[in-house]
């Protein structure tokens, strides 16, 4: 029989912090995820709060205590979020920086703009908008999302405190169509005495640049490694800007949290999704996974549903409504399928806080405000009530309801 | 300024691109001019179908018998824009065996190659066809590329002699001793336009109004009176192809009768309502649910298929006004020539109203003939014989795939695409990545469509089909702005990105629901989380550096 005391569903931020609190706090944990995590999707940036009703926030502690009634964050309150990143900063500690000051950075994106956030990976750190050091921005002409010489005219348009200038230059060897990670695996591994034939081809744009940013594909395995050799022949500090899916610095982060849940003792096991449960006495007695052709059942004494948002499938929707596919929870929304969207594409989406209503001890909640299961915790972007993509929250509010669900959870087990 | 020309041909979609096309090659000195975009009307708004004349071969005969006729000129001179999909007429247990019948006679009747099949022979055609579909016919209905058909006959109007003037708006009609002179038009910003913000007043001996749903407001500024009656419908479009033969429901007329096989997509289609406004009316959640919902009648996995957007047409339906149809769906789709000096007393102008999409060139040809016996032109129409731009030589399409260093699809795809110009554009020294994945256009044809296309990036995604799939422009859009730079600067660059953004999330708000409602999500969050574009200081102000994280020293 399959049994642990904390079950958790979903191999996210939030589903891994959950299982590596419990597991911290003395219980047998088993984490089990559908898919690809999406984290391989997200920047690898840990956004905590960069925005307040639209207002860029340099200090998000300030406002944490300022959030509605049914925001993940009043829920749990400021210091899960302290927690959370504690937690974080334990485990990234080698790979990331930010823990210095409780300010939010200013990371330039491969568009050229800059965004807050709270915690970024070493190899973006020299990058920061608010340093003043001269920056050359190098894009290659096949790797399309970063175009570098229209990110730094982007930034100078921002009014960034720096000289920058860009550059797009021809990565040897590849053809034009080669994933990321084929970038990654030679910088790795130095095929061809690569990363010199790359800083050959940089220098003479180097001028009195003290910083080099490149699109985020120096290394899978090896970045530092990597960001040293390059930095060394270069003279100057190498960074990386960080984007969208699939992430480098996103796979380093995933790698390096399934790493820590091993070592505490987590048992995970990935590629067969829950389906159904069955409960008694308003409890979930056990959750059954679809293995192949049968329906196994997975017995404990409490659960995290750490299953993801719209974007993760952990809600999911129809023309007739919008679900929470698992245990079947309440997602508050309007009837009307029209009234979930604005018409501006950065309007204030109601879709964008989709989502499972929750107690101030992250229980889901029915449509009459009552706890659905007495053991069940929802943690991460399934919970609804906030726009994560507009307040630039979506890390921080993993690592605080995972730390704390997990952290109950185990408790109660 | 000033300039002169033979025929002002006023309106860029098929009818008016066909009738310069024609007149050019006739010799006549003509100059179209269009408010926005070529196909920025009615024509860009269609769900694609070339018409055997089934769809008429029971109501109106007379229009299935000129469709057919142009259904078979179409496949030959516009190759590089036509797909030969086939198209059936669907038997469902509730329509009647008489309409049935009466459907074939009339195809037969009308020179249309009709053949009957049967349930399970239909299905050997569309394996998705419902499970009580009982009988067919097979009708030789096609999809058409709308726009890749209107930018060929305005490139061979040009190569001609022909002007062709987008973005170029008509702000009066010039009216001198009771005759129409000419018109004045506004020149604004777009492609190859270096006159943004000019009036150009152009003097004609003759003046084409091909402006469909917007006739009468051009009619209005003559002082003559064209009721065009404009009739709205939904498009609803499915991420992929669900059957590959045009499918129609066997019945007499009716909403949501109809799905039309379009490049990767099916186009789902649609709903007739009359509207005053041919530019603003209201999009409705019910009409989309119908034509999902009836559809599904005929290929029962749309209902659970992806919906990734929708988009609205209308209809410019014109009928004399004696008539008086209170039924849009009754009005003729039959074109009719307004010569303005014999119906108004007003010389100078004609009008063409009405008509269909499939026979545009047919139209062309009756309004040329009419206008070259006003001007005196004794020059035949050609248009039915010399290939369009890009079918010239259409065996180009062969295995590209190595030539051009892209894997099989893309390479297919972009040749399809770009017909016999797939040499010239796709022979470049430069690397060339895949900027859209979705519809695996790449860097060269984007930098191709640029070049006729200035900053409108939405103008770049009609001549390439880039930021028209599953994600919508999620994560292309940005990267086709890209390609502005450097030869614009950065604030043009993000202005025509976030004007392709939200051009694209206008009609995806239509198909919010299920995995497009899941991509919607993940757009938001790559465009303002990981990108911030909704926060982005260049826009919302210079934050002060000085209070953030600096890093660690």
């Amino acid at each position: 029989m399959i049994e642990s005391d904390v079950l958790v569903i979903g191999g996210g931020l939030a589903g891994a912090t959950a299982a590596l609190s419990a597991a911290r706090e003395g219980a047998d944990v088993r984490l089990v995820s559908h898919k690809e995590s999406t984290l391989r999707n997200a920047s690898g940036l840990i956004d905590v709060l960069g925005y307040h009703d639209g207002d860029l926030l340099a200090d998000p502690f300030s406002t944490l205590d300022n959030l509605p009634e049914g925001h993940p964050y009043e829920r749990v309150g400021a210091e899960a979020v302290e927690d959370g990143l504690a937690l974080f900063d334990e485990v990234l500690g080698d790979l990331y920086a930010g823990s210095h000051t409780e300010k939010n950075a200013l990371v330039p994106t491969t568009g050229g703009a800059v965004k807050p956030t709270a915690r970024y990976p070493k190899t973006v750190a020299p990058g920061l908008a608010s340093d003043t050091n001269e920056m050359l921005l190098v894009g290659f002409e096949t790797l399309t999302d970063f175009d570098a010489p229209l990110a730094a005219e982007h930034l100078e348009n921002a009014g960034v405190p720096f000289e920058v200038r860009g550059v797009t230059a021809r990565f040897p060897m590849l053809r034009a169509d080669a994933k990321i990670t084929r970038y990654a695996k030679v910088l790795d591994t130095n095929e061809k005495g690569i990363r010199s034939q790359l800083v050959e081809a940089i220098k003479p744009h180097l001028g009195d640049a003290e910083r080099v940013g490149f699109p985020a594909v120096l290394g899978h395995d090896h970045p530092e490694k990597v960001r040293e050799a390059l930095g060394r022949e270069l003279g100057a500090e190498v960074f990386e800007v960080p984007s969208g899916p699939p992430s480098l610095p996103g796979m380093r982060l995933e790698n390096t949290l399934f790493a820590a849940l091993r070592e505490a003792g987590v048992t995970i096991e990935t590629g067969n999704p829950v389906v159904d449960f069955e409960d008694s006495n308003g409890r979930i007695d056990h959750v059954k996974v679809k293995r192949t052709h049968q329906h196994v059942p997975y017995f404990a004494n409490e659960f995290v549903l750490a299953t993801g948002g719209l974007v993760g499938k952990g809600i999911t929707s129809s023309r007739e409504g919008v679900r929470e596919p698992v245990f079947d929870l309440h997602i508050p929304h309007p009837e009307n399928r029209y009234d979930w969207f604005e018409d501006d594409a950065f309007g204030d989406h109601p879709f964008a806080r989709f989502g499972v209503a929750v107690d101030t001890d992250l229980r889901p909640r029915d449509s009459a405000g009552a706890v659905e299961f007495e053991n069940l915790r929802a943690a991460g972007g399934v919970l609804g009530g906030a726009d994560f993509a507009a307040e630039k929250s979506g890390s921080g509010i993993s690592l605080a309801t995972g730390q704390f669900a997990g952290k109950r959870a185990a408790q109660q087990s | 300024m000033a300039s002169q020309t033979a025929v002002l041909v006023i309106g860029g979609g098929s009818t008016g691109c066909g009738i310069a096309r024609d007149l050019a090659m006739r010799g006549v000195d003509v100059t179209l001019v269009e408010q926005g975009n070529l196909t920025h009307g009615t024509t860009g708004r269609m769900h694609g179908l070339l018409h055997s004349g089934g769809r008429y071969a029971v109501s109106d005969q007379k229009s299935a018998r000129e469709c057919i006729e142009e259904n078979r000129i179409l496949r030959d001179i516009a190759a590089h824009c036509v797909e030969e999909t086939g198209g059936l007429f669907v038997k469902r247990p509730e329509d009647t065996e008489e309409y049935f019948q009466k459907k074939l006679d009339g195809c037969r009747a009308c020179d249309i190659p009709a053949e009957v099949l049967t349930a399970q022979e239909a299905r050997e055609v569309e394996p998705y066809l419902a499970p009580d579909i009982a009988k067919a016919i097979w009708v030789p209905d096609g999809a058409v590329d709308p726009f890749r058909l209107c930018v060929a006959n305005a490139a061979s109007a040009e190569q001609h002699g022909g002007r062709v003037l987008t973005h170029a708006p008509v702000t009066d009609l010039l009216v001198e001793a009771g005759e129409v002179v000419g018109a004045k038009i506004r020149h604004e910003p777009g492609p190859r336009n270096d006159s943004a913000g000019e009036i150009e007043t152009i003097y004609a001996d003759h003046v084409v109004n091909a402006t469909g749903a917007w006739a009468g407001r051009l009619g209005d500024m003559a002082g003559v009176d064209i009721e065009v009656r404009p009739s709205k419908g939904v498009m609803t479009i499915m991420n992929v192809r669900q059957v590959d033969t045009v499918v129609n429901r066997c019945r007499p007329k009716g909403d949501a009768d109809i799905v039309v096989p379009h490049e990767t997509t099916c186009i789902l289609g649609t709903t007739d309502e009359e509207v005053r406004d041919p530019e603003k009316y209201p999009e409705e959640q019910w009409e989309v649910d119908l034509v999902i919902d009836e559809l599904t009648k005929l290929v029962p996995i749309l209902g659970e298929a992806r919906t990734i957007r929708s988009f609205w047409g209308v209809r410019p339906l014109y009928e004399p006004p004696e008539v008086g149809s209170a039924d849009p769906t009754d009005i003729t789709r039959d074109f009719f020539l307004l010569d303005h000096a014999e119906r108004d007393g007003l010389p100078g102008m004609t009008s063409i109203v009405g008509g269909k999409f499939t026979t545009y060139r047919m139209m062309a040809e009756s309004i040329s003939d009419h206008v070259c016996g006003k001007l005196g032109v004794r020059a035949s129409c050609e248009t039915a014989q010399v290939p369009l731009p890009g079918s010239e030589d259409f065996s180009v399409l062969h295995d590209y795939m190595d030539e051009f260093g892209l894997r099989s699809p893309v390479g297919r795809r972009s040749v399809q695409r770009l017909g016999s110009r797939a040499d010239d554009v796709l022979k470049t020294d430069a690397p060339n990545p895949v900027l859209c994945e979705c519809e695996g256009v790449t860097r060269a044809e984007v930098q191709d469509a640029l070049t006729h296309s200035g900053t409108d990036l939405n103008a770049v995604r009609i001549r390439t089909r880039a930021s028209m799939g599953n994600c919508q422009g999620g994560f292309c859009c940005q990267r086709l702005a890209s390609e502005l730079h450097p030869d614009h600067d950065e604030e043009t660059a993000r202005t025509s990105l976030d004007e392709l953004y939200q051009e694209r999330w206008k009609g995806e708000r239509h198909a919010l629901w299920g995995e497009q409602l899941s991509q919607a999500a993940l757009n938001h969050a790559l465009h303002a989380a990981t990108l911030n574009r909704d926060g982005d200081p260049a826009k919302a102000g210079t934050p002060d550096w000085n209070a953030f994280d600096g890093g660690e020293l």
